[in-house]
């Protein structure tokens, strides 16, 4: 029925999209990989040493080259020297160091470890949590509408914003002024531990411990993370055929073995995808470091080097416009990291999914 | 013998029904209690923002923290105005709003009709290509696209052009809308589509006039999201905008550097912060239902 002198028309349609497609999603894509896989040789003295041959410097003292096996390899694209006999000025050729170049980064380990304990502490604690409040909402009647708009709330705002609003309530208030006149407090947070009878604790200000911030973090991205999760689980709840609830009325099944049994069970495909975003976003963690912390990434006053709470987002960041070989290998890097989880998840739920 | 065990279980199970009714009760209370308690946690952040917002500074640093300001403090708002320059933000964030947010539309509307509706070669293959797309992380795209924008002349350009067409053009295709129109079309039934054929009505014309109403709640979901996503946009103006063109983030952030050294002037941030968080709520508010639609079928933010 649809003749091919059409199909020019379907194209016409399309047009927009792909050229913009084209340019700003397909090209990226076939690029990065080209240029996280590309070295570049140079005939002339790279710009990182001066005409003796001296490294140099930063102004805190990094040298503004890294060193690999012999070879030097700048910031700028992971360039290396030529050889003097070499006829060729420039040259560009397939190999690894970019690569290398990212996991030999002194921060390196560092970011794993942020990413790592980021996603341990909130992906299961968030999905508790939403799973617990969408468990309730879902019990209760009367309020049920508006406690379901309260939870969700958080979700439309703006995280660096609402990332102040943590950073002011953790903050130790008026500890470095000289102002002797204003009273200091110890920020709502920590007001809040004394009335329990605890000491207050030093949390993302000038000397506070690793610890500290990251238990902010994990606070702040727990209540960032719930409104998603309960819209998601409440959704699949209110799908659910009570016909399960009502045999397990009949038979009196304990309220703790529904919830196991049955409850989590028929949410399972709910909680493995929650799960699965939830690990996305703690690999791609940064604005809401950035919210709380600036963009330094650290509490104000620490060593200067790898920011304490740096994230692979970051690092990627840190290199764009100088280093796009390194940026575009660390991005790679990130989207294996991801697809890899994400299959793992994947592979855990498909046992546990009882569907 | 058996008269006197049929009384037992009816005393039995009036005992047993006083005692469900009471456990009802009171799980009733914990449920309440456990919601109330955590709904409370999730809204204080709020609820100190404005508060805050609203006290002298002198108060603010007070040991013993005020629940409700002693004296309102409305200059806050003007200082956080003034420090922030925020009108110059507001006015960026919108006209880049808007604008992307009309365009995008136009755009999502016309693929998705095609996608839905219109015959070609390969369409299949391309449309799994384009949903493929959206498994990459978008800190993969940024890198080229920073290098493309700049091969433009748009990097940090002072002009009204580049600087507003650089946080607008590179993000004008999103997959996901387009995906999520596309399913709404496909909803409306071929007979319409073919009933307008007959009668001779182009293409074009049966877009316009039956599909795009037919699926407005979809479209009006798009609408938000795309708004609110240039409102909380942060990464990309910080990395290539002009600083005349930054948007509302990247103006609180820039304006408020030192959140954690104890010194800022946090009344005055945390009126620049609510000023900034209340057209959220606002939108929030009167278009739910929209935005929690589109979320529950995204889980991307903005």
């Amino acid at each position: 029925m649809v003749d091919s002198k059409h199909q020019w028309k379907a194209w016409l349609y399309l047009l927009p999209a792909i050229i913009l497609l084209l340019i700003f999603t397909v090209w990226p894509i076939f690029n990065t990989v080209r240029m996280a896989f590309t070295v570049y040789w140079d005939a002339e003295a790279p710009a990182g040493f001066d005409e003796d041959g001296m490294q140099l410097c930063d102004e805190n003292g990094n040298p503004l080259w890294g060193k690999y096996q012999g070879y030097t390899i700048s910031k700028d694209l992971g360039n290396k020297k030529l050889a003097d006999d070499d006829p060729a000025k420039v040259k560009f050729e397939f190999g690894l160091d970019n690569f290398i170049h990212v996991l030999t980064y002194d921060g390196f380990w560092t970011i794993m470890k942020n990413t790592v304990i980021l996603c341990v502490l909130t992906v299961p604690l968030s999905t508790f949590l939403a799973l617990l409040i969408a468990v309730c909402l879902n019990a209760i009647k009367p309020l049920q509408r508006v406690l379901q708009t309260i939870f969700f709330l958080p979700y439309v705002t703006n995280s660096i914003a609402i990332g102040m609003v943590f950073a002011a309530m953790f903050n130790i208030v008026g500890v470095n002024t000289t102002d002797v006149a204003a009273s200091t407090s110890v920020g709502i947070v920590n007001t809040v531990l004394m009335v329990f009878g605890l000491d207050p604790i030093n949390w993302i200000n000038q000397g506070s411990t690793y610890w500290a911030n990251i238990a902010v973090m994990v606070i702040y991205i727990v209540w960032n993370a719930l409104p998603f999760k309960i819209l998601i689980l409440l959704g699949g709840l209110q799908s659910v055929n009570k016909q399960y609830y009502d045999a397990a009325k009949i038979d009196s099944t304990p309220k703790w073995r529904v919830f196991t049994r049955i409850t989590v069970p028929l949410l399972s495909p709910m909680i493995a995808y929650v799960v699965i975003t939830g690990f996305i976003g703690g690999f791609k963690e940064y604005t809401s470091i950035v919210g709380i912390f600036g963009e330094k990434m650290q509490p104000p006053g620490a060593a200067v080097g790898v920011p304490v709470l740096q994230t692979m987002v970051g690092y990627i960041y840190d290199n764009l416009g100088n280093a796009e070989g390194v940026a575009s290998a660390a991005a790679l890097l990130l989207f294996v990291l991801i697809f890899a989880v994400t299959l793992v998840n994947l592979g855990v739920s498909k046992k546990k999914t009882h569907y | 013998m058996a008269k006197q065990m049929k009384v037992l279980t009816e005393k039995d199970l009036q005992q047993v029904t006083v005692q469900q009714k009471i456990f009802k009760v009171l799980s009733q209370i914990a449920l309440y209690t456990f919601l109330i308690v955590m709904a409370i946690i999730v809204i204080f952040p709020f609820y100190w923002m404005i508060i805050s917002s609203l006290k002298s500074l002198a108060e603010y640093r007070l040991s013993i923290p005020t629940l409700f300001p002693k004296e309102i403090m409305w200059g806050n708002y003007l200082q956080a105005f003034q420090k922030a320059e925020l009108l110059k933000l507001f006015k960026n964030t919108i006209i880049v709003g808007v604008v992307s947010t009309i365009l995008s539309l136009v755009i999502t509307i016309i693929t998705a009709f095609a996608f839905a509706r219109l015959e070609f070669k390969g369409k299949n293959l391309l449309f799994s290509m384009l949903l493929g797309t959206m498994m990459i992380p978008g800190e993969l795209f940024t890198i080229t696209n920073f290098t493309t924008i700049t091969e433009f002349g748009w990097y940090k350009n002072p002009n009204w052009f580049e600087g507003y067409a650089v946080l607008i053009v590179p993000f004008l295709v999103s997959v996901f809308y387009i995906y999520l129109l596309k399913q709404n079309f496909m909803q409306i039934p071929n007979e319409l589509y073919l009933a307008a054929k007959v009668d001779g009505t182009s293409d074009f014309k049966y877009l316009c006039k039956v599909m795009i109403p037919l699926s407005l709640p979809t479209l009006i979901s798009i609408t938000i999201l795309k708004m609110m996503g240039s409102w909380n946009s942060y990464v990309w103006p910080r990395l290539v905008a002009h600083k005349d063109y930054y948007l509302i983030t990247n103006g609180l952030r820039s304006a408020f550097t030192d959140a954690g050294s104890g010194e800022a002037d946090i009344p005055v941030q945390m009126a620049a912060v609510t000023i900034v968080s209340i057209p959220l709520f606002l939108v929030f508010i009167f278009l739910r239902k929209y935005i929690m639609k589109g979320v529950s079928r995204s889980g991307i933010k903005g």
